[in-house]
């Protein structure tokens, strides 16, 4: 993450050579004047889909008085997470202005593999998810490789690999059969929970971390004369944070039983340390190593990256390889969450779902511009409009509407937005 | 005579059925400027590409330091200490002017990419350079304008201590003032020992700066002479006609693409 000063006060001293250049907006109000001509110049970040998010659960809040039970609330949790973990693999190739089609389907045939070797060959859990996720590496190892070497339109393969793909659990399940997919470990990530207190430990480490190393930053980028946000803004957003993890860590801690006297069913959901491990993980890889930095710059600028001698080619694999490996892991939650893997798995729109939370947390589609935690806001703003719908028990063919609406918004919105930012030149 | 830094010898490139160098001798001599002039079409940046390991040559010889070297690609050309500004200017828009100034060769430490080191780097290169006009180092270089980009691109080439420098038409698309900072900045280059490559069609400003001149002629080399024995007039001959007295091509006529 980059602070971003453009618009700062006094243009230096003519004499003064270069190092009398912006190092900080001073304070919050420059920072939110920042921020406004960034959005004027058509970078809107995380705000839409953040507002997005609000007036939605407002929206379904108001139209069903179940949907903003805690209970809901965990659920719709649960059904968000491999729609999120399928789009933070899609963002890597939309980064490159790349699209995969197959992502889907490939984490159903992946899914498929990993329970056929719990069922029929006794592995243990991770060596059978290892075995599901090599899987996807192949696949977009080979899938990368047509895009990159051959020169194929990626859409192309992908639908290819979109109809391919499909063939591989029908043949090894056989249509109309499915797999139970019953292993604790595997099952236990979207129906157990972590203890409460354990919970409630892992919150508080996580606000106290991202505190300390927000500082430590502001510190030692202030001490050393280089760039960096006010520390107004620093403040807020730590506090962002720690209101969003402590707050759904209390909602999820409570006892959300239907019937609270008979059962306890409480604590945060496995999929959500699941998926900010991956949130992590994946934003360390794009913001804090030079892989990251080449996948933007060949987003970017190709040319540019290849005169820079960045082996363009193999950031173009990999970013295949890292999607459909990601899709393996969206099929393994997505089996967790319905305890079964069946030929359909992967298919009908949960494609469609993932790019839609990835162009609608704000990545675009025509490359260079993406994080991972685009994934995860836009997977919830799509989580929430198919379980707010499932809820007012609509024809699911308004689901199919609805979602392909909002896709195209966010299409709308990143087209827009991509044409203002090279008129604004921001 | 100094020896030359960086030479090419007899090199040949054709795209398809397209023969766009033929037999090119070129030299780089070091703390010298040596414009690269000719016609639009003439090779001039086909040339640089070919010194820059972006595109293979059918044939011919690459010297460097007085041996013949292999060059692949950007990375073995970079590797000498050549460092090229593309008339295209090849910088990534969404990235901003550190991140621009280090692709390819960001610095890390174990933790990662040192963000710390990178940027106070890019800001001592462009402060000894004397640039005024960028307000941050952090802005988006889709933010800047023309001149900025083009004093960026050449920070970026500056930045790692090369030792040849080329030019691809720098000013082009400059204004009065920035085209004077650039061509300053040419010429304390050179003053540096470097050796610089200029094209450029302002022949103004090749008389001014440049010390030895090149003229291409569809694809040949019609001279390659001290810049102060040619004048306004006869580098205009050479680059429309490839002759202009004794010096040039012997029969231009013949001279096909
Ligand atoms: N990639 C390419 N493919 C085919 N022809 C090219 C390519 N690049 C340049 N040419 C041709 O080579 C000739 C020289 O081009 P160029 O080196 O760009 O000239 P200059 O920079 O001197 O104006 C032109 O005829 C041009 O059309
Ligand atoms: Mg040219």
């Amino acid at each position: 993450m980059t602070a971003h000063t453009d618009t700062a006060s006094a243009p230096a001293p003519a004499s003064s050579g270069f190092d009398n250049d912006n190092r900080q907006a001073a304070t919050i109000g420059d920072a939110a004047r920042d921020y406004v001509n960034r959005l004027r110049g058509g970078d809107m970040g995380l705000l839409p889909a953040i507002l997005g998010l609000v007036a939605l659960l407002v929206i379904f809040a108001s139209l069903n008085d179940r949907f903003l039970t805690t209970y809901n609330m965990a659920n719709l949790v649960i059904q968000a997470s491999s729609i999120i973990v399928l789009a933070m693999g899609i963002v890597f190739v939309l980064l490159l202005g790349e699209i995969d089609l197959s992502a889907g389907v490939a984490g159903g045939a992946c899914a498929t593999i990993t329970a056929l070797m719990l069922i029929d060959y006794d592995w243990t859990w991770w060596m059978a998810t290892l075995a599901g996720v090599a899987f996807g590496a192949v696949i977009g190892l080979a899938i990368g490789s047509l895009v990159s070497f051959l020169g194929i339109p990626s859409f192309v393969v992908t639908l290819a690999f979109f109809l391919g793909l499909q063939a591989v659990p029908l043949r090894l399940i056989g249509s109309g059969g499915s797999l139970r997919f019953n292993d604790p470990v595997l099952r236990g990530m979207s129906i157990k929970n972590v203890p409460v207190t354990a919970g409630w430990i892992a919150a508080i480490v996580i606000v106290v971390a991202f505190a300390a190393l927000s500082l430590w930053r502001y510190r030692s980028l202030s001490a050393k004369g280089l760039v960096h946000a006010p520390i107004g803004l620093v403040v807020i957003k730590i506090a962002v944070l720690a209101a969003v993890v402590l707050g759904l860590t209390a909602l999820l801690s409570a006892n959300r039983a239907p019937n609270p006297d008979l059962f306890d069913i409480s604590g945060v959901p496995w999929v959500a340390p699941v998926v900010i491990a991956l949130l992590l993980f994946w934003t360390f890889v794009l913001t804090k190593t030079r892989f990251g930095r080449h996948l933007y710059a060949v987003g970017g600028n190709a040319e540019a990256a290849r005169r820079a001698g960045i082996n363009v080619q193999r950031v173009r694999i990999m970013a295949f390889v890292i999607c459909t490996s990601m899709a393996a892991l969206a099929g393994l939650l997505s089996a967790s969450y319905t305890g079964k893997v069946s030929p359909g798995s992967g298919g009908g729109n949960v494609l469609l779902y993932a790019v839609a939370a990835a162009v609608i947390g704000g990545t675009s589609l025509f490359g260079g511009r993406g994080r991972a935690i685009d994934a995860v806001i836009g997977g919830l703003v799509i989580a929430t409009i198919s379980n707010g719908l499932g809820l007012l028990n609509q024809a699911a063919y308004i689901n199919f509407v609805v979602t392909g609406g909002v896709l195209l918004l966010a299409a709308s919105v990143d087209a827009i937005s991509r044409r203002r930012r090279s008129s604004a030149g921001v | 005579m100094v020896e030359p830094l960086l030479e090419l010898r007899g090199v040949n490139k054709s795209f398809g059925v397209v023969h766009v160098l033929h037999d090119v001798d070129f030299a780089v001599y070091p703390g010298q400027v040596t414009a690269l002039v000719g016609d639009n079409g003439a090779g001039k940046s086909t040339l640089v590409k070919i010194i820059a390991g972006i595109y293979g040559r059918d044939s011919g010889e690459y010297h460097f330091d007085g041996k013949a070297v292999e060059v692949h690609g950007p990375r073995d050309v970079a590797a000498l200490g050549v460092e090229v500004v593309y008339q295209d200017l090849a910088l990534c828009d969404n990235l901003d002017i550190v991140e621009n100034m280090f692709l390819g060769r960001e610095e890390t430490t174990r933790l990662g990419l040192d963000e710390v080191t990178m940027e106070t780097r890019a800001r001592e290169t462009l402060a000894s350079l004397s640039v005024r006009t960028v307000k941050s180092v952090r802005q988006s270089v889709a933010s800047l304008s023309g001149g900025q980009r083009q004093t960026v691109a050449i920070a970026k080439a500056v930045l790692w201590n090369s030792k040849v420098v080329l030019l691809d038409e720098p000013t082009a698309a400059l204004g009065v003032a920035q085209t004077r900072q650039v061509l300053d900045l040419v010429r304390r280059l050179a003053d540096r020992g470097l050796g610089v490559v200029l094209i450029s069609h302002n022949m103004g400003d090749v008389l001014e700066v440049a010390d030895r001149i090149t003229a291409l002629y569809l694809g040949r080399v019609a001279a390659d002479v001290p810049a102060k024995d040619l004048t306004h007039s006869q580098i205009v001959e050479l680059i429309t006609a490839g002759r202009s007295g004794d010096l040039g091509i012997a029969d231009p006529a013949t001279a096909t693409v």
